[in-house]
């Protein structure tokens, strides 16, 4: 029961009711687990999940991602029909089929990887995206399919493929099939290859396993976000083996670039026109960015002048 | 307890250990104890009929990583002749978890590249358990175009637990050199013959595992991890291994029903380290055969057929 004196106070320092304590909606102000800054949520997402203090790359969803990086005209999903199926009846600790239902609730997605073609600054492609959040964004069969899909699509229109990684590798509760789909995806991006068209692989926080192991690192151009964890083995897994700690940046973004893994770190907020300014160069077409190249050239000479 | 004898095998171990102990006994005595002695051996015979007729997943397991288990030079010996083991990536160095080389089958030259573990300690670890660094895998491709561009089949054995997961692996490109095995065996034109002789672990595995037929030994295992892994990933507890072995449908007969792989080698009674002549003898007439059949395709249909294949695995569903 409250005083009179209670209800006399203003709401924002009443601090007996449950209520008030759920004043601000969930979501609303997310914090950098880098920098520690307290970002708000809108802000961040217009700034494709990167921290504005300090640059921090957070991980994003595959639908958010692939809007953002889409020219926003119409574009077709690709294999949507596809969906999980446990021949094997898995079973673990809990149910595969309980673990399906339970990542599709909690990302909306039927499965680890969406497929899209559309364009980019009027270039036309077909991107695919991995959903880190649907169970480690693994690998199995309907992302092997789906995988297929999207380079046939590429291949029937002569338009070059790109793909966003994040995953933790092959899918265990699909046993030696999900081992084939690093087969599968790697066969795919051969014929890709024999039909002369460019791909284009974002290794993206994180990239591990069976899918570095596979689609992930056979990009005719390997880009990498800042400071991703890229690998085959987990850390965890060569701590185990080697028995000490690991240096400082192991396998992250920067340490696979010194080591000529990855061709390029590339910012998320500059992917699209670094894309679509290589695949041009690749592809022997006229650069679409270059308008808006010389509007920011022109503009920084105009500043120099006035200074 | 006797070493030579995995846990499930014991109930015959104990009975070679009464033969052996007549057998002694009979030296020492005039008394004829033949007909006693080979009463026995028939039993431990039937013995081991039986229990090897009824092997759970993880006993197979246990059988594919038997410290006796032959190892891919045990067979190279064996079946084929004029082996020359060809050395180096030409990039960095020699990894000899992963040796490959030239050799004659019945007289017909081909490619051979495989895994070996190590017997003693020392060998082991020379070897490194039979886990490739980046630079076997790439030794490997340099032999698989040496394969196409000479025209000679390929068979690559395989016997891992793994990819080694090292630091110095990870600094080489370890993904990279696996990945491009796998984006060049599915286009690669020339017959490629895969055998899992002992641990088919995973993408380490798979690296040269892309052929027009993949075979397994009857008591090998193909898997994408480790049961112990996975158990320590999905039961949270290394002890479920068993559990784990079951559920990941790892073993040559389950992969054959799943059409995953296409024939298995049969093995001597008791498993291939109780007599590796035979076992070799199996191996060689298995491969001989399927070598013939590949012979009426050319490279080009191989490799189509090669890439429809592994295109069409997976499970999936479609809405309609």
């Amino acid at each position: 029961m409250s005083s009179w004196f209670e209800k006399l106070l203003p709401s924002r320092i009443r601090t007996d009711g449950k209520k008030s304590k759920h004043t601000v909606p969930e979501g609303v102000w997310s914090k950098c687990p880098i920098c520690e800054a307290v970002l708000y949520r809108v802000e961040l997402d217009r700034n494709l999940n990167v921290c504005p203090k300090c640059n921090h790359h957070l991980r994003i969803s595959a639908r958010q991602r692939l809007n953002g990086f889409l020219d926003p005209d119409p574009f077709q999903e690709i294999g949507t029909e596809l969906l999980p199926f446990d021949r094997l009846k898995f079973r673990d600790s809990k149910k595969y089929k309980d673990r399906l239902l339970q990542a599709q609730k909690a990302t909306g997605e039927k499965d680890a990887l969406l497929v899209m073609h559309g364009q980019v600054l009027g270039f036309p492609l077909v991107v695919a995206a991995f959903e880190f959040e649907f169970m480690g964004g693994s690998m199995g069969g309907v992302v092997g399919e789906r995988f297929m899909r999207g380079i046939n699509v590429a291949i029937e229109e002569h338009i070059p493929f790109v793909c966003f990684s994040a995953s933790g590798g092959a899918r265990m509760q699909e046993a030696l099939f999900s081992l084939m789909q690093m087969a599968k995806t790697s066969a795919a991006l051969n014929r890709l290859t024999q039909h002369g068209l460019p791909f284009i692989s974002v290794l993206t926080d994180p990239t591990m396993g069976g899918v570095s192991a596979s689609l992930a690192m056979l990009g005719d151009i390997n880009i990498a976000e800042p400071n991703a964890l890229i690998g085959f083995a987990g850390p965890r897994v060569i701590e185990q083996t080697v028995r000490e700690t690991l240096p400082e940046g192991f396998q992250r973004s920067e340490f696979l670039l010194k080591h000529g893994v990855v061709d390029l770190i590339v910012d998320r907020r500059e992917m699209r026109e670094k894309i679509i300014s290589l695949l041009a160069i690749l592809t022997h077409q006229p650069c679409p960015t270059k308008k808006a190249v010389a509007a920011t050239f022109l503009i920084e000479n105009e500043v120099t002048l006035a200074n | 307890m006797n070493l030579n004898f995995l846990e499930f095998e014991q109930p015959i171990a104990e009975l070679e250990a009464k033969i052996d102990e007549l057998r002694y006994v009979g030296n020492d005595n005039d008394i004829n104890i033949g007909d006693e002695i080979v009463r026995l051996q028939l039993k431990s015979q039937e013995l081991t009929r039986s229990i090897f007729s009824s092997l759970t997943a993880w006993q197979i397991s246990q059988l594919a990583r038997h410290p006796q288990r032959p190892y891919l030079l045990d067979y190279i010996e064996r079946i084929f002749t004029q082996f020359e083991e060809l050395h180096g990536d030409r990039l960095f160095g020699d990894d000899p978890a992963l040796i490959g080389g030239l050799a004659r089958l019945n007289g017909r030259p081909v490619v051979i590249i495989g895994q070996q573990k190590g017997r003693d300690v020392k060998e082991k670890l020379q070897r490194n358990f039979g886990m490739p660094r980046p630079e076997g895998y790439r030794k490997a491709l340099r032999l698989m175009k040496m394969a196409e561009r000479f025209k000679l089949p390929l068979l690559t054995f395989i016997d891992t637990p793994g990819a080694y997961p090292g630091v110095d692996a990870e600094e080489r490109g370890q993904s990279e050199a696996i990945a491009r095995n796998l984006y060049m065996m599915i286009s690669l034109k020339t017959p490629i013959i895969c055998t899992v002789i002992g641990e088919g672990g995973s993408g380490g595995a798979l690296a040269i595992g892309l052929g027009d037929k993949i075979c397994m030994l009857e008591y090998s295992t193909y898997s994408v991890i480790s049961p112990e892994g996975c158990a320590s990933i999905l039961w949270k507890s290394a002890d479920k291994a068993s559990e784990a072995a079951e559920a990941m449908n790892m073993t040559s007969q389950r992969l054959k029903e799943l059409e995953l792989i296409d024939t298995i080698i049969p093995e001597p009674l008791g498993g291939a380290h109780r007599d590796v002549d035979a076992m070799a003898r199996n191996l060689s007439s298995t491969l001989e055969d399927i070598l013939n059949t590949l012979d009426k395709h050319s490279p080009d249909e191989l490799v189509e057929k090669r890439f429809q294949r592994f295109m069409q695995y997976g499970n999936f569903t479609e809405e309609t």
